[in-house]
């Protein structure tokens, strides 16, 4: 293998792998399995609750409002997961276990092994993602169609999507070389932001026309919007706002998942050189 | 001979402004100001020395490790490792070299030793063939065999320290960087480990180790040169012998008195090179070093002591030691 292929490819690997032993390992595998489901049903309720008490105040009982909801926050968990596990890696590493200095001095890239660490949060986070879906589908009357031929519209814009949030999550991480303390606000901010903006709880239209500028702005309203098309059935279509074909939308997805690819390794190396010229690589803060 | 480190002019100067960076040690009265931690170093370490760094808390051994391994940029002056420059090219330097710091308990704790160890080889693309055999005989060697299934949460400081030994040499890197290695362990673990570094570096060609310690007798007894270091400076490079006949026309007395008002007057006493004092006994006895150039400066001192209303317990002279090589260039004994 050509050296600096099998270089990023065995940061990323033993990153994934470390990733995965760090999220599973915490517990016994029987307890570990019943947690993973247990946590997104657990988030379902509240769902249902927030659901239930709008419609008994304002009254809307809307089965495709439901839907939409549903179907958006389910899809939501990939945002908080991907965006905080990849910005956590270098804290964590610095700070919890000590060894960021041991694994930065190795010979692998280290921009590649945060993505590798994010890695194993996507697929976790995929995991709690189904939960959620199949507990609706077989307990809420969720109704979720995907048509064979829209498989790869939608596997595009998954994948998009989440190499956007990584994209986003290594700048956060690039920053946390600097400061521990305000990127963390930062990173819970950010995932909140995108909640209120990206027409996850509520379609676009509702919202001021300003917020539906920001909303449109931000790649990830056409992620949801492509995924909502795709997997809700014709009746449970409701008018977002967004208007456009899928393609054009995954287009934008691609320019701005390139977008903040090229930002992420510019952020990375900026800051990389920053913290080691200010001698902040493995430095412990009191946060 | 090739050299696998060499530093010209490497300065490193820190910013103290920053309240939120805990700093290693801090000590009450440090300056408010930027802290030069190394200051004009020029070192060269030779390919299969084992080299010592000698000096005191705070006196930059940390701080040029750091930029050796490409963890920490110069602020000025250049700095070599195996041939390459660690500011335009620390990527190279990277598969060459590893580093251990001891005295921190840094590891996975959801990961078994083994598993840790393991992740390490393969950052540094080991082959299994090789990485599997050599943890093993290397939890073997460092006493950490019965743990090597334990999940490193429940080890020991020393048995983490260990496994970070063992982390350090499984990657067979040609340049080893050790930061007190022995630093907390106890005394069988620290001999073996003193052993091990001297036969990896002795027993096979181009392993250079860079070690710092506080221990005169590990620099003493492992290294071919030292180096001592004091306030980001390096006064002397030389082998440990070299070093000990340079006070062989000097005397060392060692004196054991009651506590003193004011031990600046020994400073000025004629023939007095250097000394040192550190107190014990929860400061009930005072003992201080001499390293003498002129022997009859003994009575002044001893005068000094009676007309401060001291009483003397205790007076030998001995041998200079590298110890007192260092309390003749530093001024204040490491221990
Ligand atoms: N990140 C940092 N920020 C500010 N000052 C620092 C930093 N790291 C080290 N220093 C300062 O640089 C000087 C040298 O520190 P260094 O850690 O290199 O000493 P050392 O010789 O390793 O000491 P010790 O024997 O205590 O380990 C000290 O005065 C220390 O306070
Ligand atoms: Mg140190």
């Amino acid at each position: 293998m050509n050296p600096t292929i099998s270089r990023h490819w065995r940061s990323f690997k033993w990153a994934a792998w470390l990733g995965w032993q760090i999220e599973s390992n915490w517990t016994r595998p029987s307890l570990f399995a019943i947690y993973s489901v247990i946590k997104p049903i657990a988030s379902a309720f509240i769902l249902v609750l927030m659901y239930v008490a709008f419609a008994f105040i304002g009254k809307i009982d809307d089965p495709a409002l439901f839907n939409f909801v549903y179907v958006g926050n389910a899809f939501f968990i990939f945002v908080g997961n991907t965006l905080f596990g990849t910005f956590q890696v270098i804290q964590q590493d610095r700070e919890w276990y000590q060894t960021l200095r041991y694994t930065y001095i190795s010979p692998i890239s280290y921009y590649t092994y945060i993505v590798g660490r994010a890695t194993t949060k996507v697929v976790v986070a995929a995991f709690a993602v189904l939960i959620t879906l199949g507990f609706g589908v077989g307990f809420l009357q969720i109704r979720l169609v995907l048509a064979l031929g829209d498989l790869p519209l939608f596997v595009a814009a998954f994948l998009l999507g989440i190499l956007t949030l990584v994209g986003i999550g290594v700048c956060l991480a690039a920053l946390s070389f600097l400061t521990a303390r305000h990127v963390h606000g930062l990173a819970e901010g950010i995932p909140g932001l995108f909640y209120l903006f990206c027409g996850i709880l509520f379609p676009l239209s509702i919202l001021p026309q300003w917020a539906q500028f920001v909303g449109r702005a931000l790649p990830l309203t056409y992620w949801f919007e492509i995924t909502r098309r795709l997997v809700l059935p014709p009746e449970y279509q409701i008018d977002t706002g967004i208007v456009g074909d899928p393609l054009t939308m995954l287009g934008l997805l691609a320019v701005s998942a390139a977008a903040f690819f090229v930002l992420s390794i510019g952020m990375f190396r900026w800051m990389e050189y920053l913290a080691r010229k200010a001698g902040k690589l493995d430095m412990t803060t009191s946060y | 001979m090739a050299l696998a480190v060499q530093t010209k002019g490497l300065t490193r100067v820190f910013d103290a402004k920053r309240k939120f960076l805990r700093r290693r040690k801090p000590e009450n009265g440090e300056p408010a100001g930027p802290v030069t931690a190394l200051d004009g170093v020029d070192l060269e370490i030779r390919d299969g020395e084992l080299f010592g760094l000698l000096g005191p808390n705070g006196a930059g051994k940390t701080t040029l490790i750091k930029i050796l391994c490409t963890l920490l940029l110069p602020t000025s002056g250049e700095a070599f490792v195996a041939g390459y420059d660690v500011t335009k090219d620390p990527f190279p330097i990277r598969t060459k070299i590893n580093m251990v710091s001891g005295g921190e308990t840094s590891g996975y704790g959801l990961l078994t030793t083994r598993e840790n160890i393991w992740m390490f080889s393969q950052f540094y693309g080991v082959p299994s063939k090789v990485a599997k055999p050599k943890i093993d005989e290397l939890l073997h060697t460092f006493g950490l065999w019965d743990k090597r299934d334990s999940k490193v949460r429940v080890l020991s400081s020393g048995q983490r320290q260990k496994m970070n030994m063992i982390r350090g040499f499984v990657t067979d890197p040609d340049i080893l960087f050790l930061d007190e290695p022995t630093l907390g362990l106890d005394v069988n673990a620290s001999r073996v480990i003193r052993e091990y570094v001297m036969n990896w570096v002795r027993g096979q060609k181009g392993k250079t180790v860079l070690l710092t310690t506080h221990y005169m007798m590990e620099a003493d007894d492992m290294c071919d040169r030292l180096a001592i270091i004091n306030n980001g400076r390096i006064l002397a490079v030389d082998t440990p012998g070299n070093l000990k006949r340079r006070l062989k026309k000097d005397t060392t007395f060692r004196l054991e008195v009651d506590p003193l008002k004011d031990t600046s007057p020994l400073k000025g006493i004629a023939g007095v090179k250097n000394f040192s004092e550190t107190s014990d006994g929860g400061g009930s006895v005072l003992k201080l070093t001499f390293i003498l150039e002129e022997e009859s400066a003994v009575s002044d001192i001893m005068s000094e002591v009676v007309r401060q209303g001291s009483k003397i317990h205790y007076l030998h002279k001995s041998e200079p030691t590298l110890e007192d090589v260092f309390i003749s260039m530093v001024g204040r004994s490491l221990e």
